[in-house]
């Protein structure tokens, strides 16, 4: 994973919860955070913007800390990359 | 203090157009979860819905008259209409001036306000239709049955979510308990299937991508319903004098507030107001023989309502039968409750406890007798219908086969 994309998660994280993003580390669990079920889909919300993707729901339930949802959220680009046409070379 | 009889009922959902139907497939555990046809699904998460399917104003509606009515209020009048004739009430100036009309309503009309949205913001008109603020709000159902009947008594509309039914059918209760109201008219009506808000409930992550499975293992959320559903409530003695047929007793009615998250359900706040409608009823927690359950069928709701059970009724859970009829007319918000006082009024009435339909594999968080699949015969003398709304505002009605 690059810093950037864990960097990105982590501020649109810390931005949801109106945390000071120094709080969220990318060893996180969502339940230290104080996370509850609505803040969970408010942060998949703020994060398919971000990185303008889709993440389904069923792979949402099974992500528990900041690792894992970055590890996701680069599978989800990648996949979407992958599946794009090749224009604009 | 009067007792209060329900001598008539009204239902139109996707389980039926009317009473007959609507009970007929809660008997045969017939869902009407299916394709979404109303709206294009092309781009939402989920496909499916319980919709009144191949609705048209006609032949309810005159084409003049359907055009004041949104799709939900179209619904409300019709769920009336057969309430009213099916309580055989003769109509006096007196019995008119009376009568009161509580209806729920959580969204209003939708698909109205969708449609002058759209207009404006993506269409790029200046002006949208003049009928949209008296078809979107949320007490238009009221209305149109107050000028339907000539009705000039106290009428109203509540909206508290998923429990806007449940709170007006128990005020309504209550006035007509009292001596305020001779008669009452009350219920809900909803029609949510409008772009903009499946997207907001798409949103929620909180509706089931195939169908609804209230209390088993593998439910995937809730799947939201439209429709109607409408009481007749009248003094006992007074629909004994006239020879009325009585559906069925109301006897209790509780309410609360969670006062703790505004989605996430709360088995304290529950429990208090089934507690509350008990108590209102006079009824020991052995005496309920069936519960019509909120069961939403998504991850929080059902383990709550299953502790709230337990934490009201104890020992008693145990032998408890009860079932979430969501599994085939769908959550039909501010409908539900009305919808579900009626499956709970028929079924003490029949003597048959409509079952949890879809029902597939059990879950030690929902480890009650839930009436998987098949429908029950069984004689029960009280029930109670719960509603457990966002927002945490509960209503919970208590009934008694007469």
């Amino acid at each position: 994973m690059s810093d950037d994309l864990i960097q990105r998660v982590r501020n649109v994280i810390a931005s949801v919860k109106r945390l000071p993003p120094e709080k969220v580390s990318v060893d996180s669990a969502f339940q230290e955070l104080g996370m509850d079920s609505m803040d969970a889909v408010e942060v998949l919300f703020a994060l398919e913007n971000e990185f303008d993707i889709s993440i389904p729901d069923d792979e949402a339930r099974s992500v528990h800390t900041v690792r894992e949802m970055a590890e996701g959220i680069e599978r989800l680009i990648a996949a979407k990359a992958a599946s794009a046409p090749a224009a604009q070379s | 203090m009067r007792r209060v009889a329900i001598t008539g009922l009204g239902v139109i959902c996707a389980l039926g157009r009317n009473t007959a139907e609507f009970w007929e497939s809660l008997c045969a555990a017939q869902s009407g979860i299916g394709p979404l046809e109303s709206v294009d699904t092309a781009d939402l998460r989920f496909r499916n819905g319980a919709e009144v399917r191949g609705y048209s104003h006609q032949p309810y509606f005159e084409d003049r008259r359907a055009d004041f009515l949104d799709r939900f209020a179209q619904f409300a009048v019709i769920a009336a209409r057969e309430a009213v004739q099916d309580a055989g009430i003769a109509w006096t100036p007196q019995l008119r001036e009376t009568t009161a009309i509580v209806t729920g309503a959580c969204v209003g009309g939708q698909s109205t306000e969708d449609t002058g949205f759209l207009d404006v913001y993506k269409l790029g008109h200046n002006r949208v239709h003049p009928l949209t603020i008296p078809k979107t709000m949320a007490n238009a159902g009221a209305s149109h049955i107050s000028m339907e009947f000539g009705v000039t008594g106290p009428s109203f509309t509540i909206s508290t979510a998923c429990s806007s039914a449940g709170h007006a059918i128990g005020q309504a209760y209550w006035m007509v308990r009292s001596g305020i109201a001779d008669m009452a008219l009350t219920g809900g009506s909803e029609a949510p299937f409008s772009f903009g808000i499946l997207k907001a409930w798409e949103a929620m992550r909180v509706v089931s991508p195939d169908t609804c499975r209230p209390f088993s293992r593998d439910r995937r959320g809730m799947i939201l319903g439209e429709g109607a559903a409408m009481l007749v409530l009248e003094p006992l003695e007074a629909a004994a004098a006239r020879g009325a047929r009585i559906h069925a007793e109301i006897v209790g009615f509780g309410m609360s507030a969670d006062a703790a998250h505004i989605t996430q359900p709360s088995a304290e706040g529950a429990a208090k107001a089934i507690c509350g409608a008990l108590r209102d009823a006079a009824l020991r927690p052995e005496q309920v023989g069936y519960v019509n359950a909120h069961g939403t069928g998504t991850a929080a709701n059902d383990p709550t309502e299953t502790r709230a059970l337990r934490l009201m009724f104890g020992p008693h859970a145990e032998r408890l039968a009860i079932s979430s009829t969501k599994s085939m007319h769908g959550h039909a918000l501010g409908a539900a409750g009305a919808i579900e006082a009626a499956a709970t009024v028929l079924a003490l009435r029949e003597g048959v406890l409509p079952p949890t339909a879809n029902y597939s594999m059990p879950d030690p968080e929902c480890d009650l007798d839930v009436i998987p699949n098949q429908a029950r015969h069984a004689e029960v003398e009280y029930a109670i219908s719960n509603s457990f709304a966002f927002g945490g505002l509960n209503a919970v009605l208590a009934f008694r086969k007469t």
